[in-house]
């Protein structure tokens, strides 16, 4: 393959994931890892590098707009990425460490997830609760527009939340992937967080953690600059892409279909990282 | 007490965070420009190189080291602008830490200046790899 054939097949794969990543939530990283290992045959060392980068472009391009609605928390969210930027650490070593045919079948697992989580779908908790006693002296507690009115929301359980961050920011650092949908269940389920506010601090933190990991990820050689270009900027402009259609697109049936691709894809990478061919 | 002074560092968080926001976009889309640009060159110089990335070398200090990439982009090395573009985008979320910082300051809030720093110092201590 020529340098312009493959540059071009990747910005198209990628701006394909950034678009299906904003518009079910998962995040570009997720497909586009398994995209490009499965379709092109590239390293998986390559991909989750490239794949980090555009994570990091995501949430910092994203942030403005989700700022602007006003439903993410400051606080909560720096608060929490003491943990997320910790596990990223301990995950980027680690991604050093193991043999690529062990961060193939990895990836494959956490997809497995990914797809039944996606096929479940989150309606979320919208039920506000008071803030525990470590919350309220933390005072991560605050107050989300509904319907043009503000609704006080506390926090709960942040021992357990935070552990749980940094598992997310562990799996970040190792995969190259936002892990949002760990990050959201941390706040929504574990913390009982309202599910808009989570989603959007969710957001707001990936940027952070991947940048823990970058560092770690440049100088062990996994960003390289011919597969990372076309990746950050195809992730990018997918992701800015679904974003504003998001408003009108039917996401149930689109999140089914999803699902089912990912659990494919998991699969294949799976048996490819058994048989040793990724 | 100084009326004026303290109506000039008066920072709420959700101001704070609108001007977070901009900044990381403004950061966001130099990186992809300066991306951009790199990969248009290399393209030009290499558009017809054959590319196989299946096995993985790590590539020299110019693509993995702060001064080498730097260095690398002033000579307009289609590689070297493209890594310095994505420590750009690398740079946006760090910038926004101590940014936060700086925020938090102005807020007079210490239990949560001392939280981002202490994020900031994690962030620091990861980047000292790439020096």
């Amino acid at each position: 393959m020529t340098s312009l054939h493959f540059t071009g097949a990747v910005w198209i794969l990628s701006v394909l994931a950034g678009f299906l990543g904003a518009l079910t939530g998962l995040g570009g990283g997720v497909v586009v890892v398994p995209a490009l290992t499965l379709a092109l045959g590239v390293n998986i060392k390559y991909a989750i590098g490239a794949s980090l980068v555009s994570v990091i472009a995501t949430s910092s391009g994203a942030a403005a707009a989700y700022v602007r609605e006003g439903f993410s928390n400051i606080r909560i969210g720096m608060f929490l990425e003491i943990a997320t930027t910790l596990g990223a650490i301990l995950g980027a070593f680690l991604a050093g460490r193991v043999g690529t045919h062990a961060l193939a079948i990895v990836f494959g697992l956490v997809l497995i997830q990914a797809a039944i989580q996606s096929f479940i779908g989150n309606r979320g908790n919208d039920q506000p609760v008071a803030s525990d006693a470590l919350a309220g002296r933390l005072r991560l507690g605050s107050s989300y527009p509904v319907d043009g009115k503000p609704q006080e929301y506390g926090v709960r359980n942040i021992p357990a939340g935070f552990g749980m961050m940094f598992g997310a920011g562990a799996l970040s650092g190792l995969l190259g992937i936002g892990s949002g949908a760990v990050k959201v269940i941390a706040m929504d389920r574990v913390m009982r967080i309202p599910f808009k506010v989570s989603t959007t601090t969710s957001n707001f933190m990936i940027g952070v953690t991947a940048a823990a990991s970058a560092g770690i990820y440049l100088s062990r050689g996994f960003i390289d600059p011919r597969v990372a270009m076309p990746v950050m900027l195809g992730v990018l402009a997918g992701a800015l892409l679904g974003a504003k259609v998001l408003v009108h697109a039917q996401v149930r049936t689109l999140r089914a279909v999803f699902a089912i691709v990912i659990l494919a894809l998991a699969i294949e990478m799976i048996v490819n990282g058994i048989t040793g061919k990724v | 007490m100084n009326v004026a002074r303290m109506h000039a560092v008066r920072m709420d968080d959700h101001r704070l965070e609108t001007i977070i926001g901009r900044l990381l976009q403004i950061g966001v889309l130099a990186a992809a420009a300066t991306v951009l640009a790199g990969g248009v060159l290399y393209l030009v110089q290499n558009h017809s190189a054959r590319v196989d990335y299946r096995s993985f070398v790590p590539g020299g200090p110019d693509l993995r080291t702060f001064s080498g990439i730097v260095l690398s982009a002033a000579h307009f090395q289609s590689s070297g602008l493209i890594q310095f573009g994505l420590l750009l985008l690398i740079a946006t979320p760090v910038a926004r830490v101590a940014l936060a910082v700086v925020g938090f300051a102005l807020e007079r809030d210490r239990l949560y200046t001392v939280v981002s720093l202490i994020v900031l110092l994690i962030l620091t201590f990861s980047l000292i790899h790439a020096r």
